[in-house]
């Protein structure tokens, strides 16, 4: 789960990081009342779990009312990378002369987590760490231990932080470490950590992505979850409890084992179609589960077929047909094709169930794709004669 | 022949009076695997399917000479079961459970440097030696006896693989579900050792996912030290950055390390060919037998 950077913020400040003044905001005079009380010039920024928002116009900054009121109405409801901007937050401006980066995360090839800090934060700390990784400093923390006081420093001191701010940074980096290891987060990061010309050090940003896994015990952060879900269809799939992705195609895609949906994924685009989402109903799906995975799929507007790939170990075969057939039986017409494909256990009893006038079955992975990708071919062809 | 489990593979089931864990346990005696005991802690003295409960894995290692450990424990309390497991007298473990929190695990990985066991998992099907035993949730009926090693992050496309395996004639020694977890006990490299070593074993498939660099380091490996050929798959080619799909591994960083694309090149240029659907690898399997 991630936090938006205002729940973020919240969660540092409480733990004792320099936050600047800052205050939500979802309206223009919103945002005029908090800009009037935290004091100008204030920065405004989109709330959105948008990489790079600052680069794409999600960021400004504002000296005054009309600089305040513009940069509310340029934001607010504008469309970053797809996600509607509904709110901002509105936050003292930090005069610094220098930017820093620091942050903790998983190294998963080590199977440890990583410490960095770089001197040259800010946005663009992607082409740095492609470029000059050498610019990041890296601190491997055995899990068992914790971070040890001398990594925070040798962290801080390799990356070429100025004495003065130090000690300060180094203090950022252990409370990071700490945040990430009581949170359960898989990153905590601060990306720019500010030196201002009176060399104090303020966490400009926030991210905070938490472990879904560990989410049972953190019921605190839990309930952050719902002002953090974003998109509609997403907000239902968490409701469903599926993992879900949305995609740009038009082939709806329903299967059991993230590798083997994201197989599917593949072959439909190499016979040539286009995939609208990622749906995993997960093992030993029932039939109500799968009657909910249908109702996610069909109320993408964008999706013209479905192909429904289970590969039973722990699922079984008649319970999905049962599902598909429960799913199906409130439209007298499907409003969009079919295609079935059950293997494994008790795949033969589902066949046998399996409401065949309705839906077309096939044997073979590959025969599902390429007949899912037929019928979504055509329906997009229908449409451009209907225009 | 085979590699990590067999006829004579002596298995404790943590977890064995939970709901998965005893429905499991009973597929798994009806294969035809030796479970020879069940762990959980507070129900010792019981019996699940005639095999008898012990309160530690230690105890029941040691009262049953087992050798192995499948672990079918909550996600919650799978860490702790897995530190057990790592030390018992067991020399490997197979963890199946879903949904570990990844610094349990970091921790556990860390415990398991210090040991000479192996784990397989977390978060996988388990492992089978057709015919002679399975430890996990892998449905037996579709696996046959023969020459083909196989290893998988994916449970499913596990079954989807072995499946065109299977139709063509072409068995196997060992199938491994390695897990789709980012910190796993065994990877691609671990595992193709394992089956470097086995006379049995004359080709292996790997089937690997985005996200992390095993699949890289592995045909690192196969170019400098492997004479058995492999044929791979990558799952994820349309994943777009960024974006979790299911496997907590299966997750392309910004970066571009750990892409489709990237693993494919790597994979090819080891010699390994990659096939684009499932069929197509095991026709690359019948060319290289």
């Amino acid at each position: 789960m991630r936090l938006h950077e205002y729940q973020a913020k919240e969660v540092f400040a409480e733990a004792g990081l320099p936050t600047p003044d800052a205050e939500l905001a979802a309206s223009t005079d919103e945002v005029l009342a908090a800009a009037e009380s935290i004091g100008y010039p204030v920065a405004v920024k989109a709330q959105v779990h948008v990489g790079g928002r600052g680069k794409a116009g999600g960021i400004k900054l504002a000296e005054s009312d009309d600089e305040a009121r513009e940069a509310a109405d340029s934001i607010l409801g504008m469309d970053l990378k797809d996600y509607t901007v509904d709110r901002v937050l509105v936050e003292a401006a930090v005069d610094f002369v220098d930017e820093l980066y620091v942050g903790v995360t998983m190294d998963r090839g080590e199977g440890k987590p990583v410490a960095m800090v770089s001197s040259q934060g800010g946005v663009n700390i992607e082409e740095v760490a492609a470029e000059s990784p050498e610019a990041i400093a890296r601190e491997h923390v055995d899990p068992a231990f914790g971070m040890h006081p001398y990594q925070a420093r040798r962290a801080v001191y390799d990356a070429g932080v100025e004495d003065d701010v130090a000690s300060d940074v180094a203090g950022v980096l252990s409370t990071l470490y700490d945040l990430w290891e009581d949170s359960d987060a898989e990153d905590t990061e601060v990306n720019p950590v500010m030196v201002t010309s009176d060399r104090e050090v303020v966490c400009a940003d926030a991210v905070m992505n938490i472990d879904d896994d560990a989410l049972f015990r953190h019921p605190d952060l839990a309930a952050m979850e719902e002002a953090a879900a974003e998109d509609d269809l997403e907000a239902k799939a968490n409701e469903y409890g599926f993992d879900y992705v949305r995609l740009e195609g038009n082939v709806g895609i329903i299967g059991n084992g993230a590798g083997l949906v994201m197989t599917t994924l593949d072959l439909v685009d190499y016979y040539g179609g286009s995939p609208a989402n990622f749906l995993d109903i997960g093992g030993g799906a029932k039939a109500e589960r799968v009657a909910n995975a249908l109702d996610m799929v069909f109320a993408d507007e964008n999706v013209d077929s479905v192909v429904f790939n289970i590969f039973g170990g722990i699922t079984r075969g008649d319970e999905v047909a049962q599902g598909i057939n429960d799913a199906i039986a409130q439209f007298d017409e499907l409003p969009k094709p079919i295609v079935v494909r059950l293997a494994g256990t008790n795949a033969k009893e589902g066949m046998e169930i399996l409401n065949t006038d309705a839906l077309d079955v096939e044997e073979t992975l590959e025969g599902a794709v390429q007949r899912a990708v037929e019928h979504a071919g055509a329906a997009s062809v229908n449409r451009g004669a209907g225009q | 022949m085979s590699v990590l489990v067999d006829d004579d593979t002596r298995v404790v089931v943590q977890g064995i009076t939970g709901g998965e864990g005893e429905f499991h346990a009973g597929q798994m005696i009806e294969y035809g695997t030796n479970v020879v005991a069940g762990a959980v802690p507070g129900r010792g003295g019981e019996e699940v399917h005639g095999v008898p409960v012990y309160d530690t894995v230690s105890r029941a290692a040691e009262a049953e000479n087992a050798d192995a450990s499948v672990v079918l424990v909550p996600p919650a309390f799978a860490a702790d079961a897995l530190f057990e497991a790592l030390d018992s007298p067991v020399d490997l473990v197979v963890a199946i459970t879903e949904g570990i929190p990844a610094q349990d695990m970091a921790r556990v990985y860390k415990r398991l440097g210090e040991t000479d066991t192996h784990l397989i998992g977390p978060n996988c099907p388990g492992v089978i030696t057709p015919g002679e035993a399975k430890l996990g949730i892998l449905p037996g009926n579709i696996f046959s006896s023969g020459n083909v090693g196989l290893i998988s992050r994916s449970g499913t496309l596990t079954y989807q693989v072995v499946d065109n395996l299977t139709d063509r004639g072409l068995g196997q020694t060992t199938a491994i579900g390695i897990g789709g977890d980012p910190i796993i006990g065994t990877g691609f490299v671990d595992a193709l050792s394992l089956f470097e070593e086995d006379p049995a074993t004359d080709a292996i498939v790997m089937c690997g996912e985005i996200g992390g660099t095993d699949e890289e380091e592995a045909a690192t490996y196969i170019d400098a030290n492997m004479d058995t050929p492999v044929a791979g798959f990558i799952a994820g080619r349309t994943a777009p950055p960024g974006k979790r799909m299911g496997h907590a591994g299966a997750i392309v960083s910004g970066s571009g390390a750990g892409t489709a694309e990237g693993k494919i090149e790597a994979l090819s240029e080891a010699g390994v060919p990659v096939g684009d659907t499932p069929e197509e690898v095991a026709d690359n399997v019948e060319e290289l037998l």
